[in-house]
């Protein structure tokens, strides 16, 4: 902490009204999902109204349309793991490598990564989804996981953190030990960079899970959907002939789908911030 | 943008064994160039070709597509609308962000760290949620547009074409200020002590303090991040695209650059004037961000 004039009551009173802003729609959506249908429609938005209907909504998530609901949580459990997990695995072997061996090329290699930062997953979408058309692989889960595995974000990240975090003397001296480069990698590196790996892992997880375009485009069978299409797909369903709206599902499952992200990043706030830090420490 | 990571001093005999990195660096490697070069490769291969319309298969066109692409309303009519968002929409983001940070860093806010996470907190919410969220709160059904409306007499109808964009402009501030928050912060936590200290002795006050230390501190971070939000704007695709769900009459096919790339694919099978809608907003981008960045480096010290 720096010099410390004292607290101010007019800027946590200024600050205080953007708070409320950021909490709204988090807050009307924790009231109406408490509401069935019926009272979605007849009660004032912003508080609560009719039954208290959120067990009774939870439930119906889970069982309409035979469960769906379940299956696209299992889809996106998959994505997540095989795509973010995967993510987090390939930046941190690269970031590590590039950090801590100096071979021909790397300076290429870091041109390369960091164009790509600025080439957005949206602007790749259709030449991958034509691309994969062509090799048989749209409409499987591959054509999800696959484009999720690369994340130059998380390989810039881990390369700076992994500059200070494993000191080249203890590299060294694993060598002298008689461990091979794959075995210092696991047993002495890894270990160091447990924070950046978290940071990496924790934002390869949020964009995986909350991935709406590439699925979108990749996937046609509503049984490989993850969450984010399938709830978009129920909204839909409140329209045109043979509406069959459901808004308190798409209420409830968007509830049901952002805790446990929240969650996450409330319970690991030290580990994803101390990472985030120490990757500015050199921009 | 930032300076490359150092390694250790390079010594000669060590040559054959840091080739040995490559191990390391491979695998990504490989998955790059599957997911990145090669469908950079095949969409400009794809938009150097026309499908024919009676005998099926395609025929080389050279840049006929561009030609056609330059002269099509459809698509600028969308890009325009994108730079007014980038116009209007990104300065308003980024600056709250600013505000936001170095309230946060300011030591003069009670709970900082509760501010901190909470107006991070949107980042953690899915684009498809937030814009239902916000799209069901703009409806008349059973939103709070209507009741706002009926409170102060106005006539706002968030989800009409007037304000359709201005209504978009909202989701994604709300989405994104915390995010870019959380960059600026970081940035502001490595300004070193000594240099607070100094200008305390020097008799500067909290303004002067946050003109002359924290904005050239924040300058990297602001390229950064304005670089991360242009290339936002330019994609915008997710909030128009579902917030079309709930007004399909509203928000026509091509209303972005991405949207128009996307419903040529999916609902018109032009696939290869897709590629190259894709590939001209992806040179555009780049080029912009590319100046943004040239002249944040220049105006340093």
């Amino acid at each position: 902490m720096h010099r410390m004039p004292g607290k101010s009551r007019v800027l946590t009173a200024v600050a205080s009204l953007y708070l409320v802003y950021t909490l709204l729609p988090l807050v009307w959506l924790l009231i109406n999902a408490t509401k069935s249908q019926a009272a979605l429609f007849a009660t004032p938005g912003l508080w609560f109204g009719g039954p208290f209907s959120l067990f009774a909504n939870i439930g119906e998530t889970f069982t309409y349309d035979n469960g769906i609901f379940l299956r696209w949580l299992g889809n996106t459990l998959l994505y997540v793991v095989l795509g973010a997990g995967g993510a987090t695995l390939l930046a941190t072997a690269a970031g590590y490598g590039l950090a801590k061996y100096r071979f021909s090329g790397r300076r290429a290699v870091f041109a390369v990564i960091l164009g790509a930062i600025a080439i957005p997953g949206t602007a790749l979408a259709v030449p991958t989804f034509l691309m994969f058309s062509a090799m048989g692989l749209t409409n499987t889960p591959w054509a999800v996981i696959i484009p999720s595995l690369v994340s130059p974000f998380g390989l810039y990240l881990i390369w700076v953190y992994a500059t200070d975090a494993v000191p080249d003397e203890l590299v060294e001296s694993a060598r002298i030990d008689g461990a091979g480069e794959i075995r210092i990698f696991f047993s002495v590196a890894l270990r160091l960079l447990v924070p950046g790996i978290v940071t990496v892992a924790l934002f390869a997880v949020v964009s995986t899970w909350n991935n709406y375009f590439l699925p979108l485009v990749m996937i046609n069978d509503p049984g490989w959907y993850p969450l984010t299409v399938g709830l978009n797909q129920w909204s839909g369903q409140g329209r045109g002939a043979g509406a069959e709206p459901i808004y308190h599902l798409v209420i409830t499952g968007s509830l049901l789908t952002i805790i446990p992200l929240i969650a996450a990043f409330l319970l690991l706030q030290r580990f994803w911030q101390s990472g985030l830090s120490a990757g500015s420490v050199k921009q | 943008m930032a300076s490359t990571p150092t390694t250790g001093r390079p010594r000669g005999s060590r040559r054959r064994l840091d080739r040995r990195g490559w191990i390391f660096v491979a695998p990504f490697l490989v998955v790059f160039a599957l997911t990145f070069l090669a469908p950079i490769g095949y969409a400009v291969q794809l938009s150097l070709f026309q499908e024919q319309a009676f005998f099926g298969g395609t025929t080389f066109v050279g840049v006929d597509n561009y030609v056609e692409l330059f002269a099509d309303s459809r698509f600028w009519s969308g890009f325009l609308r994108v730079m007014v968002f980038l116009a209007v929409q990104v300065p308003i983001m980024l600056a709250l962000a600013l505000v936001a940070a170095l309230a946060i860093d300011s030591a003069r806010l009670h709970a900082a760290g509760f501010f901190r996470i909470v107006i991070f907190l949107p980042y953690a919410v899915p684009a498809v949620v937030a814009t239902l969220m916000w799209g069901y709160m703009y409806g008349t059904n059973f939103g709070l547009a209507a009741d706002l409306n009926d409170l102060f007499g106005t006539a706002i109808r968030p989800l009409s074409l007037n304000w359709a964009l201005a209504s978009i402009g909202n989701i994604v501030t709300w989405e994104f200020v915390g995010y870019n928050m959380i960059i600026f912060y970081s940035a502001l936590r490595v300004v070193s002590n000594e240099l607070y200290e100094a200008a305390a002795i020097d008799g500067a006050g909290a303004f002067r303090t946050i003109v002359s230390i924290k904005l050239p501190a924040l300058r990297g971070a602001i390229v950064i991040a304005t670089i991360f939000s242009i290339i936002g704007s330019f994609q915008l695709f997710n909030e128009p695209n579902i917030l079309r769900g709930l007004i399909p009459t509203v928000l026509t096919t091509d209303y972005t650059p991405n949207m128009y790339a996307f419903y040529l694919s999916f609902g018109g099978q032009q696939y290869n004037y897709a590629a190259t809608v894709a590939i001209v907003m992806g040179v555009i981008t780049a080029v912009i961000a590319y100046v943004v960045q040239l002249r944040g480096a220049r105006k340093g010290m």
